[in-house]
């Protein structure tokens, strides 16, 4: 086993910076070109006119899971050694809530509004401003709900282990309700697309 | 120079029908699930070099922390919240990991809009809102944002690509509440948008 080649080792610290930065550009990148620094285009989401959130967050999703899952299975990646957060059961379902709340009435996530400042969105900095803002409120308001946001905590947990079973089941039921997502989304612009435009000419 | 030549247009556009219509033209940017692939290369790759995914949020976390820090450090210090995100105060807390990789995010999706022609100073709005009234959307939608990431771990990036891709059960928990959420509230802020 090789990777993660920082955690085995292969780079110090000041390195990981340039890697960083490196990582970042390709990921503003791609947000860029999917159409994410705009506002407008985020938003169409979730009034069914444009699904390009969902086709390229799942893609992502299913491009990254199959991979790490196929370098793990080969031998090359230590999949206990790649980090993501401990699940609170409670507070990430209602942190994603309120996420999404502000997701459709600002325009943007903290990752697209970097774009959006990027290529001359006067309104993503103001949302980021706004951002700062909620992080200060949640800042001064954390020792009064450290209770809450440390309850239902079930540790680093993934669905395999929640669900007893084998890594690779999930990464394939995972790519089945993709494929099926993407062929209803498909199914859904069009008959969008047909209704506006017959509107249009009554 | 060079930079403001990189901006197509530099007046502020009022954002007619037309310019929407354009704008909107999905021509314009890449095919979506090409884009996917990409972005999910881009993730897997963090994930094999580094052993972590992408973030967005904990770094203008650790901007906010920074700056409380400057103006009251004897408030910063009771606090374990911004004491997470300042470190031992002996190196500079802005040298992080997730602040030079947000520093990269923007500057690819400078690069990404230039090469396109899609950078100029402009309101990102429908046709039925003031730019005044923009702004007090984008404030509140922004600061709900921020203190719903801080609850949650993590934002579209850190939870649902990064969780996502990792099978992570809250991570996976986040990413649906997201779309309630979003899809609860659509209706309500159409005028924003329509």
């Amino acid at each position: 086993m090789i990777a993660p080649l920082f955690k085995f080792g292969y780079f110090n610290d000041e390195i990981s910076l340039v890697v960083a930065f490196v990582i970042g550009i390709g990921f503003g990148f791609m947000l860029e070109r999917g159409g994410f620094g705009s506002a407008r285009l985020l938003a169409a989401q979730f009034y069914f006119t444009d699904m390009r959130v969902f086709k390229v967050m799942f893609t992502a999703i299913v491009t990254a899971m199959t991979g790490i899952f196929y370098l793990a299975w080969i031998g090359w990646v230590d999949l206990s050694l790649v980090y993501f957060t401990d699940t609170f059961l409670i507070p990430q379902a209602l942190g994603g809530l309120i996420l999404g709340i502000g997701f459709v009435i600002g325009g943007y996530c903290p990752g697209t509004s970097g774009v959006a400042i990027a290529t001359g969105r006067k309104d993503a900095v103001v949302y980021s401003i706004g951002g700062m803002f909620g992080i200060f409120v949640f800042g001064e308001l954390y020792p009064y709900m450290s209770g809450f946001l440390k309850s239902t905590h079930l540790g680093k947990i993934n669905l395999p282990e929640l669900l007893g079973v084998h890594y690779g089941v999930v990464v394939f039921i995972v790519i089945l309700i993709a494929i099926a997502g993407f062929t209803v989304v498909e199914w859904g612009e069009n008959l969008m697309a047909k209704k506006n435009k017959g509107g249009r000419n009554a | 120079m060079k930079i403001k030549e990189l901006f197509s247009n530099l007046h502020v556009h009022a954002h007619e029908d037309n310019v929407r219509e354009h704008e909107m033209h999905p021509q314009h940017y890449w095919n979506p699930y090409l884009v996917g692939v990409g972005l999910g290369l881009v993730l897997l790759a963090s994930f094999v070099v580094m052993g972590r995914g992408l973030g967005a949020s904990g770094a203008l976390s650790t901007i906010t922390a920074t700056a409380v820090n400057t103006i009251a450090p004897e408030h910063t210090a009771s606090n374990p919240f911004y004491e997470g995100y300042l470190g031992d105060g002996e190196t500079s807390p802005l040298k992080d990991w997730l602040i030079f990789q947000v520093l990269g995010l923007v500057v690819g999706g400078f690069i990404s809009g230039a090469l396109a022609g899609r950078n100029k100073i402009s309101v990102e709005k429908g046709p039925h809102i003031s730019v005044k009234g923009r702004y007090i959307y984008a404030f509140i939608g922004g600061s709900l944002m921020g203190f719903a990431a801080k609850m949650a771990l993590g934002c579209t990036s850190g939870q649902g690509l990064t969780g996502g891709s990792m099978l992570s059960v809250g991570g996976w928990a986040f990413m649906l509440m997201v779309f309630v959420g979003g899809y609860a509230t659509a209706y309500f802020v159409r005028r924003q948008w329509l």
